[in-house]
């Protein structure tokens, strides 16, 4: 689903970052309000890495510290390589930083900008004019290039913002949001920029409060929630340390006597409790796919005719209730 | 070395975003020209007055004027600030490896260019009506106005950064510019203003500024009113543009 094997990259000698013990507080009017409080954090070199968590979980915070936006007020990080306390500017020259609101001016036009960008990054007059046409075609939007950006659409604005954090070709690419406020279909043409980074070699570290997009997009992902980590791992880890996967068995008549057989099998985690009249039995395993064949053969022993099967993840939402508490799709409604 | 280039990077964007605004720039270069027409005529019969310098009307009004451009036009530089740090732009400019100082320098040296186009206008307007110019007075007017909105500039961006909110902004520059502006004797020379009127406008720089202006579009660039101007307006710009700038530096939210 989410994986674009990138076999011309050798294993990373070193994370693109490291982070421990990273926090910040800023002062409210009643004391301290911790924003981000105290994370360690392992991103690998070329790959997608996720932060899901709800709005204020401390995402853009975390995002504004790794990129020099902002001093923590404790820990320490290396982003792509370099201290962030001691050499931010080091830092500054490896990465790449797409905010939120994005950050074009809507009264310029988008090859403008472009080039303004590659100056600022100290690129030579003619190599920013002609970064700024690669990126513009790379991007799909040579046919605005000279239009105010004002004029442009939300989903071109957004390429546009992602290819002004990638003037300096940067190792590491900070994207805060990236399809927050898109439409479905330049969600998706999104996804498939960040993907094509990817196979670059680019290492991407993105905020989301979409699980499906953390689902789709990332090559392992941190929940966090007010200021802390919760958990973390490849979306599939996650899902699975939640109650592994879900097999739905139509049995008709018999759904009793199937419990019967298949709770006592070992590979059966768990089963939901039986209700009258129930046509179906949900059972919990670790592996779904390994575990179909074994629980065919325990029915077919136990002379249970088996209708209908069917195997579903536990989603990402479930981990998120599961650590907090309290449901993602909740908090983003 | 890269504070300089970098400067100049950041300059080029925003006059040529000055340039290219049609609205922007009418408004710009009709407004000066526009307070001249309407408000030099007045003057000419307060001239005579008792207490009015002297040097004819448009000689005592036109350094005023200046000032008051000075005042007014480079202060609304927090706004665009405002609307730029709100939407990202600064955030994305402050990601990059340039220098910090440069990307507020270089916005406030194109207002320090804008302030200089509309000066020349004024002045080029105003000599026909019966302004006279000598040398090198004038050229020293011209250095002064520019270090005029060097300071006003830098203080409109420090508020900006402290403020964050275009309507407190507003309401404060509004509150704020009016006094200074009375109290500057542009408008009508604090010499005819009674004596406390007087003691709280020693407290104006923009008073130095103007009285300076005066005195140099009367080519008397000895006169002590000339160095009170710079030591005054040069030493507040110096210290704004720093403040400005390490305020600039510091987190932008």
């Amino acid at each position: 689903m989410c994986y674009i094997p990138h076999m011309d990259h050798t294993p990373a000698p070193r994370p693109a970052i490291r982070a421990i013990g990273l926090r910040r507080t800023f002062k409210a009017r009643h004391g301290e309000v911790e924003a981000v409080a105290g994370i360690d954090l392992t991103v690998n070199q070329a790959e997608i890495f996720g932060f899901l968590g709800p709005n204020g979980a401390g995402k853009t915070t975390t995002l504004r510290m790794l990129s020099t936006l902002l001093p923590p007020t404790g820990g320490e990080a290396l982003v792509a390589g370099y201290d962030l306390r001691r050499a931010p500017q080091r830092v500054r020259e490896h990465i790449g930083y797409v905010g939120q609101a994005g950050g074009t001016d809507h009264s310029v036009t988008g090859r403008a900008e472009l080039v303004f960008q590659g100056r600022l990054y100290h690129l030579p007059a003619r190599t920013a004019r002609r970064r700024a046409d690669e990126l513009l075609e790379t991007f799909d939007l040579q046919g605005i290039a000279d239009r105010n950006i004002g004029t442009y659409s939300g989903g071109q604005r957004r390429r546009l913002d992602i290819a002004l954090g990638l003037v300096h070709r940067p190792d590491l690419l900070f994207l805060d949001e990236p399809t927050t406020g898109l439409d479905p279909q330049s969600r998706a043409r999104m996804w498939d920029e960040v993907r094509s980074l990817h196979v670059a070699g680019t290492t991407v570290f993105l905020t989301t409060h979409y699980l499906e997009e953390a689902d789709a997009l990332c090559d392992r992902l941190a929940i966090i929630d007010r200021g802390r980590i919760v958990a973390g791992g490849t979306p599939d880890e996650l899902k699975r340390a939640i109650a592994g996967d879900v097999i739905v068995l139509g049995v008709d008549g018999q759904a009793s006597a199937a419990l019967d057989v298949l709770s006592a099998q070992p590979f059966i985690r768990d089963h939901d409790p039986l209700t009258p009249d129930a046509s179906s039995i949900r059972v919990y395993v670790d592996h779904g796919e390994s575990s179909m064949p074994a629980i065919f053969r325990v029915l077919e022993a136990g002379g249970i005719v088996l209708k209908t099967v069917a195997m579903s993840r536990p989603s990402l939402d479930d981990v998120f209730l599961r650590e907090t508490g309290r449901s993602l799709r909740e908090e983003a409604a | 070395m890269t504070l300089i280039v970098d400067t100049w990077t950041v300059f080029r964007r925003y006059f040529a975003k000055s340039v290219s605004s049609i609205p922007y720039m009418g408004v710009s270069l009709a407004q000066p020209v526009l307070y001249l027409v309407l408000f030099a005529p007045l003057l000419k019969s307060v001239s005579s007055v008792p207490g009015f310098p002297g040097g004819g009307a448009y000689n005592v009004f036109v350094p005023g004027l200046l000032v008051q451009l000075g005042l007014f036009s480079a202060t609304s530089g927090g706004w665009s600030l405002i609307a730029e740090v709100k939407a990202g732009v600064i955030e994305r400019m402050r990601v990059t490896p340039s220098s910090r100082v440069a990307l507020l320098l270089g916005r406030t040296l194109r207002d320090v260019a804008m302030l200089i186009v509309q000066a020349g206008l004024i002045v080029g307007a105003a000599v026909p009506l019966g302004l006279s110019l000598r040398l090198p007075g004038v050229l020293l007017a011209f250095v002064l106005m520019a270090l005029i909105a060097l300071l006003m500039a830098s203080v409109s961006y420090a508020a900006a950064l402290l403020l964050r909110d275009e309507n407190t902004f507003g309401a404060i520059v509004f509150s704020a510019t009016l006094p200074v502006l009375l109290l500057s004797g542009v408008l009508l020379p604090m010499t005819l203003a009674p004596q406390w009127l007087q003691n709280v406008s020693a407290f104006n720089p923009l008073l130095y500024a103007v009285e300076a202006q005066r005195a140099l579009f009367a080519n008397n660039i000895g006169d002590v009113n000339v160095v009170k101007g710079f030591v005054a307006i040069g030493g507040l710009a110096i210290v704004t543009v720093v403040a400005a700038s390490r305020s600039f530096g510091r987190a932008v939210a």
